[in-house]
């Protein structure tokens, strides 16, 4: 342990940051009680949610009783566009965002005034977690709009009292220009960006020392280890992982301390467990599971059992930094990247990574799953160069068959592989369909 | 300080409490807010050892008080103050204060007595005045002076006050309110039930809106006058649509 995390860390909210567990949780079930209570009176599709289920909403007395209310899913705000889920009439919504969404609907989320000062304190924490103080100067390359990211970082940065610069992302010279012109001290972005940054940096020449950057403050998208240590010494500073999501609040749900070991959540306005993706049931202590948040200050926008869809761990043990709340993990993945694959658990990532490890093979790829007596199968396509597919017969079953080697060792499973020729997998808007489902076919 | 969970209390068949859980922190102004009715003096009585719960943990200084009698309640440092400021009415105003410090006579701290009649006198130099006088013949502005002087004299450590602001005059409630702020600053923690939730808030650090046997809403004083719900509820309404951004 370092020096520095012998002594406390400097806290933005220490009265709630290093709050002693039990109090934590007397507040926690408070506002529990309270949030179940205003929910069921207020919004019919909760209401319909637990007395379908059986849950009196009066009979959840402890935060593992919340365990029987059904869990809510993004199918579920989508079917309630644009503003079914409000808890408050909408003359009381100070503010809207809405979730991008890559698939269908958007989800629409509002904020009262209450919820707007919670959500800037919130991360504000993540900032002064990160190193932020009222010296820095931080540079919000984040979206602004719907999206929360621009908005949620821009108000955080202001409550701690920093100079901020409203942004947002693109225009990747000028960004660079001003990054040099006006001293920026800190950056916040989402972590892939940040490495295009941190590219055309070197692409333009400019020596590093023209910086004085010494924050990254990354989210919003999974990343690496591998890249924080690419991006801290290519920009040489200390970037911190944050995460968040615009259902439940935006940015400010957790994020990193100095310790880089895992994420302290916002525990005092969310409740987090973590259940098995397939079966909803609580994770294994210590496994990976699926986060589900329950908002306990949220007056707009309340969730109960909020599915996330990210996979992560979960631990209350304690931190070096001093802080007691609760830490996430880095988000491995989505769930709805998970296959399962003649019972075997597999990532679409490493298959990618695989695919990336050959020499020959293009990462460009699909996988269908197709199901043969109620058992997934799996096929992965995999594009490959003109010259491989029309000349070299031979070499291409070589390819094929590496492949298939490679994949089997990754996964622990075989899965069948078919090379097809360069572009015929389709790429749609840019974005290629990474997993084709044939199983209900 | 004071650690409530899952409190159920029941009159008969007819549940007043449902579900409450809250707390109060050591130095803390807390205020309970709600209608008539919502539960708001059961929750007091309860606490104080008048009224038996039928479930739940009421933790007082981490002991368990549900079921102990009031004295001994009294006696770990928590005083009520009653609503309608029950004051002994043929008795002088002195011998009801000492009548509040029953715990320290018993205790044998004559002198601590003394100094305790003093303090009293500091908050409300008025009752000093009136010490001769038959407490029936108090203003009721005096009557709630005394009854919250009276709880004081057992050094309680926190001090519930049911609705002291009833039925007074706007300057004596003001000049009440000010005194509860003397007594926080003097190390006590208070639990304050209003229905003048707009003093009361601006009062408190803390708060909770109980409406039939549940705690709605909590939150910080702040967010609470911020909170439209209770601003239609509690506060006489929201403010004019274009007003809305002035207020401080
Ligand atoms: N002694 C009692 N016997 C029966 N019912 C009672 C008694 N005291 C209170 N109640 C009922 O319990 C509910 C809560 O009352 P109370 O705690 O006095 O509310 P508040 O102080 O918030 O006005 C009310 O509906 C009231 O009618
Ligand atoms: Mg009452
Ligand atoms: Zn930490």
């Amino acid at each position: 342990m370092s020096d520095a995390s012998a002594q406390a860390a400097v806290c933005w909210q220490p009265e709630i940051e290093r709050m002693d567990r039990e109090a934590l949780e007397q507040l926690q079930l408070e506002r529990l009680e309270a949030t179940l209570t205003r929910v069921y009176r207020t919004l019919p599709f909760y209401r319909q949610r637990l007395d379908a289920a059986g849950v009196d909403p009066d009979a959840v007395r402890s935060v593992e009783d919340l365990r029987r209310v059904p869990f809510t899913t993004k199918e579920d705000l989508r079917a309630s566009y644009p503003y079914g889920l409000f808890a408050v009439p909408l003359r009381d919504v100070v503010r809207l965002h809405a979730s991008s969404g890559t698939t269908g609907l958007a989800t629409v989320v509002g904020y009262t005034r209450n919820d707007l000062r919670h959500w800037g304190s919130a991360v504000a924490r993540v900032l002064v977690a990160g190193g932020v103080t009222r010296e820095d100067v931080v540079q919000v390359a984040f979206h602004y709009g719907l999206f929360t990211g621009g908005f949620g970082l821009h108000q955080g940065a202001e409550l701690v009292g920093a100079s901020v610069i409203p942004m947002s992302s693109g225009h990747s010279r000028q960004q660079l220009r001003i990054m040099q012109d006006y001293r920026t001290t800190a950056l916040a972005c989402t972590p892939s960006y940040a490495m295009h940054l941190a590219d055309e940096l070197l692409e333009a020449g400019v020596p590093r020392g023209a910086l004085s950057l010494r924050l990254g403050l990354f989210g919003g998208e999974p990343w690496s280890e591998g890249l924080r240590r690419q991006l801290e010494e290519k920009l040489q500073i200390s970037a911190t992982d944050n995460y968040g999501l615009s259902e439940v609040l935006g940015p400010g749900v957790a994020g990193e301390c100095g310790e880089k070991r895992g994420l302290h959540l916002a525990e005092d306005h969310l409740l987090a467990e973590l259940v098995d993706p397939v079966s909803g049931a609580p994770a294994r202590p210590g496994a990976v599971g699926e986060l589900v948040l329950t908002t306990l200050t949220k007056e707009a926008f309340p969730l109960l059992r909020y599915r996330t869809g990210d996979l992560t761990t979960l631990t209350t043990e304690r931190c070096a930094c001093g802080r007691t709340l609760a830490r996430m993990g880095r988000v491995l993945g989505r769930t709805d990247d998970l296959l399962i694959v003649k019972g075997v658990k597999v990532y679409p990532s490493q298959i990618e990574a695989v695919l990336v490890a050959l020499e020959g093979a293009d990462p460009h790829y699909q996988i269908v799953l197709t199901r043969r007596a109620s058992m997934d199968e799996a096929t992965v396509l995999v594009e490959v160069s003109e010259a491989i597919f029309f000349d070299e017969m031979r070499r291409q079953s070589g390819l094929r068959e590496t492949i298939a080697r490679r994949l089997a060792e990754e996964l622990g499973v075989h899965v069948a592989v078919r090379l097809v020729e360069r572009k015929s997998l389709d790429r749609g808007d840019g974005k290629a369909a990474r997993v084709v489902d044939r199983r209900g076919a | 300080m004071l650690r409530i969970r899952n409190l159920e209390v029941a009159y008969g068949r007819r549940l007043a409490l449902r579900r409450v859980s809250l707390h109060v922190d050591q130095g803390e102004i807390v205020s309970l807010i709600g209608a008539n009715g919502a539960g708001k003096t059961t929750l007091l009585r309860t606490v104080a050892g008048l009224v038996r719960p039928a479930g739940g943990q009421v933790l007082f200084r981490g002991r368990d008080t549900a079921g102990l009698a009031t004295e001994r309640v009294v006696a770990l440092g928590c005083s009520l103050v009653p609503e309608g400021r029950q004051v002994f009415a043929t008795m002088p105003v002195l011998e009801n204060l000492l009548l509040g410090a029953t715990v320290q006579y018993r205790r044998g701290r004559r002198a601590e007595v003394e100094a305790d009649l003093a303090r009293a006198y500091r908050l409300f130099p008025r009752l000093e005045q009136r010490a001769g006088q038959l407490a029936g013949t108090l203003s009721g502005g005096e009557q709630q002076m005394l009854a919250m002087a009276r709880a004081l004299m057992a050094r309680p450590a926190l001090v519930m006050l049911d609705e002291p602001s009833m039925g007074l005059a706007p300057l004596v409630v003001k000049d009440l309110f000010a005194a509860i702020r003397t007594v926080r600053a003097e190390g006590a923690t208070v639990l304050l039930v209003e229905q003048n939730a707009r003093a009361a808030l601006r009062l408190a650090d803390r708060g909770y809106v109980l409406e039939t046997g549940r705690v709605v809403l909590e939150g910080s004083a702040r967010a609470l006058l911020d909170n439209r719900d209770v601003q239609r509820a509690y506060l006489g309404g929201e403010p004019s649509a274009a007003r809305e951004g002035e207020r401080p």
